[in-house]
């Protein structure tokens, strides 16, 4: 199992061009600071950090919609640097991201249907009746209804629509599934559901995920390995326990210390210190 | 007598479909020093109440209710102008996105000032002092500096700061804030929590935190009110509610904290309808 490294990241960085003006002289700003990983098939990666610290961008490499300015990305064996070689049918099928906004990520003039196809539509040569059928079952196992094929976005509930979103993603069976934020736009028990998804599809499929996050109780249900990130660069990664339990560097420490406490001593403490 | 009191609010919305029932018969009362929290699923009409309090919500909007007293100022028959000269300066709201709720064409001074000149009279020089103080009070370093600074300078943590600072400008009896931390990261949540927390111990006025953060509710409230679907599901002191929750949606809700899962599933609001919870 432990050989089986889906995702090979070496000394990625992001650098983006800051264009200049009148008074300001162009600059750089370096988004994604030399970041490593691996991530073996069917395990969650937890990404954390604050906004600005570079792990949408990093996300976004990933994913390919973003290049990366130097580094290596390699996805179940095959090299990606889309700068150089652009993107083949085939990498497109590795991996598919699912998007922090479930209402602006889908077309609102597009049935649900459609939006399910449209991956197939334009990477595989199947007919219509073949992309129909394939949408039913992916409809299907992500809880949704046959007779939701035929809706728009706007009928459905911020739930149901990251649902749908999930299955775009998971339409092409991808190998990897890039989550940005999946939950954050979600109530806590529309949440919880979505969590209960996301890991009957990791089981069913050996689905490998790179979960992007900056809530630290979802990272420690949902997570295998975490790696924090502040300013562009990896602070802290290791397995889950590893993290929580002895975390080394600073920001750590500062982000579980800011982390909410939901628990009864906690709160117990806290009247206690307020009564004082 | 509490601060506010508000019996049996109503709140009808008028839509195309006919009525919809945003506020079902709920009762809020709130103290001088005291922290209530209203937590809730979107939907669950936890705003709507403090819009309706404040003459906030739109025409289409039905507001009955027994009572609605602001320090035994009835506030259902109060003209738009006397409600005025209540809201902003007695009554003050905090809302969920700090940079949206400044106006992006004015400096951070002139909208404080703004607020002092309208309330209290406050003009030239004394105004500009108080606006130092007010920033000082917030914790935003170089006060006099930042006066001139427009709000798209300044970070989102920066920003709600500012809007707290207004809010507090007058001195209010009582602070709503409204999903103040929903748009922040953890370390500044933190410590725009600390900052609301230790302004109310400080001051002494009321502080109604409307939340869907269980998180929150438990780092500040002294007591919750549970809302569902536009009625009360319960209300407690925090520590019985976290501890020992009697109403089933209540005990729903706190068990898909991803923190409380036992086992591989996290249990779902539904997974309880269904069992006929509520």
């Amino acid at each position: 199992m432990s050989d089986d490294v889906i995702l090979k990241v070496r000394d990625v960085y992001r650098t983006y061009d800051i264009s200049g003006g009148l008074f300001r002289k162009a600059s750089q700003l370096t988004a994604v600071k030399g970041v490593s990983l691996d991530v073996e098939r069917g395990t969650t990666l937890a990404v954390v950090g604050e906004s600005g610290c570079g792990k949408s961008t990093l996300a976004r490499m990933l994913s390919m919609i973003d290049a990366q300015s130097s580094g290596s990305i390699e996805i179940d064996g095959l090299p990606i640097d889309i700068s150089r070689t652009g993107i083949s049918k085939e990498m497109r099928q590795k991996v598919q991201i699912v998007f922090q906004n479930p209402y602006g990520s889908l077309n609102p003039r597009q049935k649900i249907g459609h939006v399910l196809e449209e991956p197939l539509l334009l990477n595989t040569d199947m007919s219509a009746a073949e992309r129909r059928d394939l949408a039913l079952q992916m409809l299907e196992k992500v809880g949704l209804q046959p007779e939701h094929y035929g809706r728009y976005p706007h009928m459905f509930s911020g739930g149901q629509r990251q649902r749908i979103a999930i299955a775009r993603a998971i339409m092409m069976k991808p190998k990897l599934l890039v989550l940005d934020e999946p939950v954050s736009a979600l109530d806590l028990s529309v949440q919880a559901q979505i969590l209960n998804l996301l890991a009957d599809l990791q089981e069913e499929m050996n689905l490998t995920y790179v979960f992007i996050s900056h809530d630290l109780s979802v990272v420690r249900y949902i997570a295998d390995k975490v790696m924090v990130m502040y300013f562009g660069e990896v602070v802290e990664y290791g397995t889950r326990d590893e993290v929580f339990e002895n975390p080394q560097h600073d920001y750590t420490k500062t982000l579980f210390a800011a982390t909410p406490k939901a628990d009864v001593e906690s709160i117990r403490k806290r009247l206690a210190a307020k009564a004082a | 007598m509490p601060l506010l009191e508000i019996r049996n609010l109503k709140v009808e919305f008028d839509t195309a479909k006919g009525p919809f029932k945003a506020l079902d018969g709920v009762d809020y009362s709130v103290d001088s020093g005291e922290v209530l929290a209203i937590v809730g699923e979107s939907g669950s009409g936890k705003s709507v109440a403090m819009l309706a309090m404040m003459g906030l919500l739109p025409d289409s909007a039905t507001i009955t209710a027994d009572k609605m007293a602001f320090e035994g100022l009835d506030l259902r028959t109060l003209s738009a102008t006397a409600r005025r000269k209540v809201i902003g300066k007695e009554i003050s709201m905090i809302f969920q996105e700090p940079i949206a709720s400044l106006n992006p064409c004015f400096t951070v001074g002139f909208q404080l000032g703004e607020s002092l000149k309208t309330h209290m009279g406050l003009k030239g020089g004394k105004a500009k002092d108080r606006v130092i103080e007010l920033l000082t009070a917030v914790g935003i370093p170089d006060p006099e500096g930042r006066l001139n600074a427009f709000p798209h300078q300044m970070s989102g943590g920066q920003c709600q700061r500012v809007m707290i600072a207004m809010a507090i400008a007058c001195s209010p009896k009582l602070l709503i804030a409204d999903e103040p931390t929903t748009a922040l990261d953890v370390t500044i949540q933190k410590q725009i929590l600390d900052l609301l927390v230790q302004l109310q111990q400080d001051s002494g006025m009321g502080l109604i935190m409307i939340t869907h953060d269980m998180g929150v509710v438990a780092e500040t409230a002294d007591r919750v009110i549970v809302q569902y679907q536009g009625r009360k599901m319960e209300e407690a002191d925090v520590l019985s509610l976290f501890e020992n929750p009697q109403n089933a949606y209540t005990k729903a809700l706190l068990s898909a904290l991803p923190e409380n899962a036992t086992g591989d599933r996290l249990p779902t609001v539904s997974d309880f309808a269904e069992a006929g919870g509520f």
